[in-house]
């Protein structure tokens, strides 16, 4: 069997003293859009960062396309694989055209900052994600939907075969969310092997074609979607119980919290999704649901 | 499909002698940078004409014209190519390094109060300098040397300070005010306790000035110039990435602790050198990247206009220094009461966002 273009052998990951991951192996598999999911701190960011380079492994080894991605030149990793960070600053007055070009860095240099590549590249990307209309505009005046799509054109922009996104979807609406997964999924049917990190386990289940769930830093299980979700997989990985249907739209497993657990206490841990520090709980759907919840038999 | 030529509007490609180097030299800018840029040139052009024309001893056009091809009399010929032509070149120049120094700064600390006279690197090469003028009596070299350590070491001093697990932009221009107030406190104590004589003449260098400078200073100048100038020029590309954040610029190849030693290097060493030419000038290094940025409509401060807009300021504060006012003025003065007030601009400004 030949491996995987992109994989971390046996890393342990952490930051300073505090280990996050120990002995863990991933592999990408070519070709895929792999999603992986976890509870808040599960390690699934961290694997994300050392699968890009942006953090070194104290132990083990990342490797893209058979070599130690820690020693290749950056240049030539960033040519091969692009990374969408969780937050990324837009520089003051920054045009969505200018944006998107500084995608095209690793394939520039100090003479030739700007070749016919770099302007089809641009193009390309600004009309795969639709935003070719805003060229002009300025970053800042453009709505979370669309600013989310420009920085996705820049990744596009790299033109690198591999992509990986941190929580591509936080801060969107549900309707911008599903826009932005099937246009991951159209770059990904175009070619490219996608990795996003995703809180929606919804989501993940529809879009993946590998799933990879993580808890405490290891990996719980990864495969196809339909494979390996299951109501015990979601309770050891979440400790949330459910009942899992099939998505009356796409077939593929669609989870359904049940009431939370009565020892659950009243700190409403057991949500699927959702990042209490960042999404400020008042007056959602959530809440009117537990208490409809509490009010019954 | 065929993609249109560039998809933004107002954006010029130019490829310089590109039937001689096949397009391997290219870059992409806007049409109104390109026009500001040569804007700004022209009027440091003028404003160095007119710095060669005005002055004590009258000068009529056609004289400074005929000094300048090398065919003046002897007092013409001597006054423009010995003083004011030396005199204008080295307010462009180090104009240009203060416009350079404060972009970079500006730009790592992404904050348009993270310029060198803000944050105390100045500040720094003023010490330095002092300590090198009082202590040891050094001349220019030795003064640039001093200069060049405080500087550094006010940079190092500053960024440690601020270091708690990476540097805040924000973090760093609070204790760098801090450092440069102790630094003023002590660049004035200095002077207090040295000899009359040698205190007389640090003090009116401390207030930063142009006159008098002559070949002597601009030479050695222009020649370090010609080495951080490039330097710069060559970092500007992951400069511009860093602005994106930490980990999209190393996401595209950039590694940024390394840009940002080398950046800092660069930007203390521009500031020591105009501090050992001319003293400590004051607010050009915090306005020129703003005042460029605002004309020119880029994301982000960009180093070249900043650069043309700092030579733009100073040879022009340098001209109303000398002739505005009937009588001559340290060019450090003028700048400092000109700052002030786009300090004040600034502030409030910001504090309305």
């Amino acid at each position: 069997m030949t491996r995987d273009r992109l994989h971390a052998d046996a890393v342990t990951l952490g930051y300073g003293e505090r280990i996050i991951a120990h002995d863990l192996s991933v592999s990408i598999p070519d070709g895929s859009f792999t999603i992986i999911v976890g509870p808040n701190a599960c390690g699934k960011s961290t694997l994300l960062r050392a699968l890009s380079r942006l953090l070194p492994p104290s132990r083990g080894d990342v490797i893209l396309d058979g070599g130690s991605i820690g020693r290749l030149p950056a240049r030539e990793v960033a040519r091969r694989l692009g990374l969408l960070p969780q937050s990324s600053i837009a520089p003051d007055g920054i045009s969505v055209a200018d944006l998107v070009a500084r995608g095209r860095y690793p394939h520039q240099s100090m003479f030739r900052q700007w070749s016919p590549a770099d302007r089809d590249a641009v193009a390309a990307a600004m009309m795969s994600t639709g935003i070719a209309d805003l060229a002009d505009r300025p970053v800042d005046e453009l709505s979370g939907g669309q600013r989310q799509r420009v920085w996705i054109a820049m990744v596009l922009a790299q033109q690198t075969p591999i992509l990986l996104l941190d929580e591509p979807t936080t801060f969107l609406d549900i309707a911008h969310q599903i826009e932005l997964m099937d246009l991951l999924a159209d770059i990904n049917s175009a070619g490219r092997t996608v990795v996003a990190v995703l809180h929606d386990l919804n989501h993940a289940c529809r879009y993946a074609t590998h799933l990879i769930a993580m808890r405490e830093g290891a990996v719980v299980a990864e495969g196809r979607p339909e494979r390996i979700v299951s109501e015990a997989l979601i309770e050891r990985v979440f400790g949330l119980a459910c009942a899992i249907i099939a998505d009356p739209v796409t077939g593929t497993p669609l989870i359904v919290p049940r009431r939370r657990r009565p020892s659950g206490g009243g700190s409403g841990d057991a949500r699927p999704r959702g990042d209490p520090a960042r999404r400020p709980a008042g007056g959602s759907a959530e809440s009117i649901f537990q208490l409809k919840d509490e009010d019954q038999p | 499909m065929s993609a249109p030529p560039d998809l933004a509007r107002g954006v010029l490609v130019i490829r310089p002698l590109g039937w001689l180097t096949g397009g391997r030299i290219s870059m992409r800018l806007s049409r109104r940078t390109l026009i500001a840029c040569m804007g700004m040139g022209t009027a440091s052009l003028v404003l160095m004409l007119m710095s060669l024309v005005s002055g004590d001893y009258g000068l009529p056009f056609s004289e400074v014209a005929r000094a300048l091809s090398g065919r003046g009399d002897g007092m013409a010929g001597m006054i423009v190519l010995e003083w004011r032509l030396p005199r204008a070149l080295l307010a462009l120049l180090l104009g240009a390094a203060l416009g350079v120094s404060g972009a970079i700064f500006q730009s790592l600390t992404r904050n348009p109060l993270g310029s060198p006279d803000i944050i105390g690197f100045s500040a720094g090469a003023h010490t330095g300098a002092l300590v090198v003028m009082l202590i040891f009596s050094g001349g220019y070299y030795e003064t640039a040397v001093g200069a060049l350590g405080g500087g550094i070491a006010t940079a190092v001093a500053v960024y440690a300070l601020t270091w708690r697990q990476g540097v805040d932009g924000f973090r760093l221009i609070v204790v760098g005010i801090g450092i440069a107030a102790m630094l003023s406190a002590a660049n004035v104590w200095m002077i207090r306790k040295a000899e009359l004589q040698v205190a007389m003449s640090a003090a009116m260098w401390a207030a930063g000035s142009l006159n008098g400078l002559g070949l002597d200073r601009l030479l050695p100048a222009a020649l370090a110039l010609a080495l951080l100038m490039p330097a710069a020029l060559m970092l500007a590309r992951p400069l511009r990435q860093l602005e994106l954040g930490d980990d999209a610029a190393m996401a595209s190849g950039v590694s940024p602790e390394r840009v940002r030693v080398c950046l800092a290097l660069v930007g203390v060493a521009l500031v020591a050198l105009v501090t050992a030419a001319a003293g400590p000038i004051g607010f050009i290094a915090l306005a020129a990247p703003q005042l460029a940025r605002r004309l020119v409509r880029s994301a982000g401060v960009a180093l070249v206009p900043s650069a043309l807009m700092g030579g733009l300021l100073l040879i022009a504060s340098d001209w109303a220094a000398q002739h505005a006012f009937g009588f001559q003025l340290p060019v450090g003065v003028m700048t400092f009461n000109v700052g002030g007030l786009y300090f004040i601009w600034l502030l409030v400004s910001e504090a309305r966002k």
